[in-house]
């Protein structure tokens, strides 16, 4: 439990796992929201959750066959971003897509700008790039610097809110 | 009514676009001046209080007609 006052808007960490289409919303929509009233916001990516990171131009991640095949399998870049059910080859995240924008729910790719706009930290995790081979050129600009398990386990015991999605 | 130096126009916009376009708005008030936000985003009508609460700005007024709904905040 962190300390802080009453009136504090307190701080949030949120730990993006998936890199599922649907779990960006909520993890943009709550961080975006929360540095918007003045919370300290930090996002860790890792594993799944950091393909969205990579640029959409990037066709595949990876150092050798294997990592390859999970980059294939997994396709890199926030516009290629998958349904976590239902996704039917595409047509399932395509149809949330048409939903979202008929109801005038950004998309996903402009509440991360606006997640970078309101000070949202964006920490890549260190040790899944090593291991998927995804490197910093190949990642999307105004990240911060790549951390480990320790330093998102610092920012956790000070928040006030810690989220995993 | 307040009067308002800044009117923030978020109708039309899904939830959280009415709070993040009230944070963004707010910053180019002086501290005491008063902001209207208007919206439709049915979210709209307990975040924006939410968010007024939890920054300390204080909601002066609201009020809602034609389905549009107005709240006159005032930069702490």
């Amino acid at each position: 439990m962190a300390n802080h006052d009453d009136d504090s808007p307190g701080s949030m960490t949120i730990i993006a796992f998936s890199g599922d289409l649907d779990k960006l919303w909520p993890t943009f929509i709550l961080s975006s929201t929360g540095a918007a009233s003045g919370m300290d916001v930090t996002v860790f990516f890792t594993f799944w959750g950091l393909f969205p990171l990579v640029k959409d131009d990037v066709r595949i991640t990876g150092y050798d066959a294997m990592t390859k095949a999970l980059a294939g399998m997994n396709a890199p870049g926030m516009k290629k971003a998958k349904l976590s059910k239902l996704n039917m080859g595409g047509s399932g995240a395509w149809m949330m897509r048409k939903v979202a924008e008929k109801n005038k729910l950004a998309p996903p790719e402009d509440l991360f700008e606006m997640c970078q706009e309101m000070g949202v930290n964006l920490w890549p995790c260190q040790m899944t790039m090593d291991l998927l081979g995804i490197e910093p050129a190949q990642m999307v600009d105004g990240l911060g610097e790549p951390v480990g398990a320790a330093t998102a386990l610092q920012k956790m015991a000070k928040s006030d809110i810690n989220l995993f999605i | 009514m307040p009067e308002a130096a800044k009117t923030v126009d978020a109708k039309g916009q899904s939830c959280p676009m009415p709070v993040l376009m009230t944070a963004k708005g707010i910053k180019e008030l002086e501290s005491g001046q008063i902001m209207l936000v208007e919206a439709t985003d049915n979210g709209a009508r307990s975040d924006i209080p939410a968010w007024a609460s939890q920054t300390g700005n204080e909601l002066v007024e609201s009020e809602e007609a034609d389905g549009v709904m107005k709240f006159y905040i005032r930069k702490k």
